[in-house]
């Protein structure tokens, strides 16, 4: 891993401001993405910028029809959120099967949808929810934030401060997970929420997350697991890697989001 | 070269690192901790846990930049002079290790989980350690460890 000079903002405009004044500079929360990456020296940024001793950027609050997690909150504190298990229990459910019990203590939200992997959870759940990014100067709807593997709307010195999730009516999420990191190699989030039923894919795509439109069709008529079990989906485009080939992939999208339909129960 | 100083094991210890360097090498190398192994290096096999504030996290996925200021506890903090802890006497009396490369690891992961629940079944002990590998014992004695270790904790450490 190449050095860099480390940033410890205690605001988040000097977050923002050290960002501006180093042009290879980038933000740090877990780390859990980013260490990783840096020791294949996948990448080298120039500065780290820890966005911990930030102020306000911890908290889980519940607005009624929506709840906010705050972008430095873990995936351990959103599982363990007695907030976000009274009113999401599947976005509870699914933080709680992220990887392992260390990478849950030290991973964020922010971190998560920032970094966009086309194997994460989190996506999903955004886009299966309709959540709203936010940041440090604008709202993103989660259909117009994720932008393909690893790419996102934010601007290079854009910070997260919060994911916004409205409460679904019912919701599930069920994954195939690859065994050794628990990543998805397909993951369904199926919410019917204010926005209609939506069906969200991870894992299985090389574009990263997807919605499914002819599965949101078939449940709009009947919310059932037949209902989604006759829908393929096409398994050009997507990922094939020595977890699961292109087609097994595909197949396993129906499987998890049949699986998902039934667990909403 | 900016300082860290933290408290490890109960004492601030202080050292100029590089932005760069690792919890884990800083405990290692500079501290001469070297309780706290690494065996992957890749956040997988959980050898390097550590607790940070209270909770468990790889110090191999760490800067010790961010546990500046932080209360570090490693596996050489846990015994109390010569009386091992509770968790680390379940592993001897249950057959717990082999080699014992992961032990530390296993140990501090499994503190972890004791705080939280002090009387996790089979099934929530094999869940909580599936971020530690071990490559000897087939697991069936740690888990046995495990459990009356956090009996024997009483749900404290
Ligand atoms: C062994 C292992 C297993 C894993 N398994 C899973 C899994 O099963 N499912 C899953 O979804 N993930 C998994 N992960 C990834 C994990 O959830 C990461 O913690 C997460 O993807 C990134 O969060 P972080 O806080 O660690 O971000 P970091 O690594 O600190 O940052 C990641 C990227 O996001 C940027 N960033 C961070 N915070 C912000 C912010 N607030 N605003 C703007 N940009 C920001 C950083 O600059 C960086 O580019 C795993 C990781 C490991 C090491
Ligand atoms: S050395 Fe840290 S997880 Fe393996
Ligand atoms: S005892 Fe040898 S690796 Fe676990």
């Amino acid at each position: 891993m190449n050095d860099f000079t480390y940033h410890a903002p205690t605001s988040l405009d000097d977050a923002v401001a050290a960002l501006r004044g180093d042009g290879g500079a980038k933000l740090i929360a877990g780390g859990h993405s980013l260490l990783p990456v840096m020791k294949l020296n996948l990448a080298a940024p120039s500065a780290l910028v820890s966005l911990a001793g930030v102020p306000g950027l911890g908290d889980i609050a519940d607005g009624g029809d929506s709840v906010t997690v705050g972008a430095m909150c873990s995936h351990a504190q959103v599982a363990g959120s007695a907030v976000v298990q009274a009113r999401i229990p599947a976005l509870a459910a699914m933080a709680d099967g992220i990887g392992d019990a260390q990478v849950r203590n030290a991973g964020t939200i922010g971190g998560s949808v920032a970094h966009n992997d086309p194997a994460a959870d989190y996506p999903a759940a955004c886009v299966a929810l309709g959540a709203t990014i936010v940041t440090d100067r604008r709202e993103v709807h989660a259909d117009d934030f994720f932008q393909g593997m690893f790419a996102t709307a934010l601007a290079d010195d854009e910070v997260v401060t919060a994911v916004r999730f409205p409460v679904p009516g019912r919701a599930a999420y069920a994954k195939f997970a690859n065994p050794a990191s628990k990543y998805a190699v397909a993951g369904v989030m199926v919410a019917d929420g204010p926005a209609g039923v939506r069906v969200a894919v991870t894992g299985a795509s090389g574009d990263g997350v997807f919605r499914v439109a002819e599965m949101e069709a078939a449940l709009g008529a009947s919310f059932s697991g037949e209902a989604v079990a006759g829908v393929a989906v096409s398994s050009d485009g997507m990922l094939s890697d020595t977890a699961a080939g292109a087609d097994y992939r595909a197949h396993l999208v129906t499987v998890m989001a049949k699986r998902a339909v039934e667990a909403c129960g | 070269m900016p300082t860290v100083t933290m408290t490890v094991n109960g004492m601030e210890r202080s050292g100029n690192v590089e932005g760069r360097t690792l919890l884990v090498e800083f405990l290692r190398e500079h501290l001469g901790l070297t309780g706290t192994h690494v065996g992957c290096d890749t956040s997988q096999c959980g050898a390097c846990v550590v607790h940070v504030n209270g909770t468990s996290v790889k110090s191999c996925t760490c800067l010790a930049a961010q546990a500046d200021g932080a209360e570090v506890t490693t596996i050489e903090g846990l015994a109390n002079g010569s009386d091992l802890h509770p968790m680390q006497e379940a592993f001897r009396e249950h057959h717990g290790l082999q080699c014992g490369f992961c032990t530390p690891g296993m140990v501090m992961s499994a503190v972890d989980l004791a705080n939280q629940n002090s009387d996790p079944s089979e099934h929530e002990v094999r869940e909580w350690l599936e971020g530690n590998l071990c490559r000897c014992t087939g697991y069936h004695n740690i888990v046995k460890a495990v459990q009356a270790g956090a009996k024997a904790m009483g749900g404290g450490s």
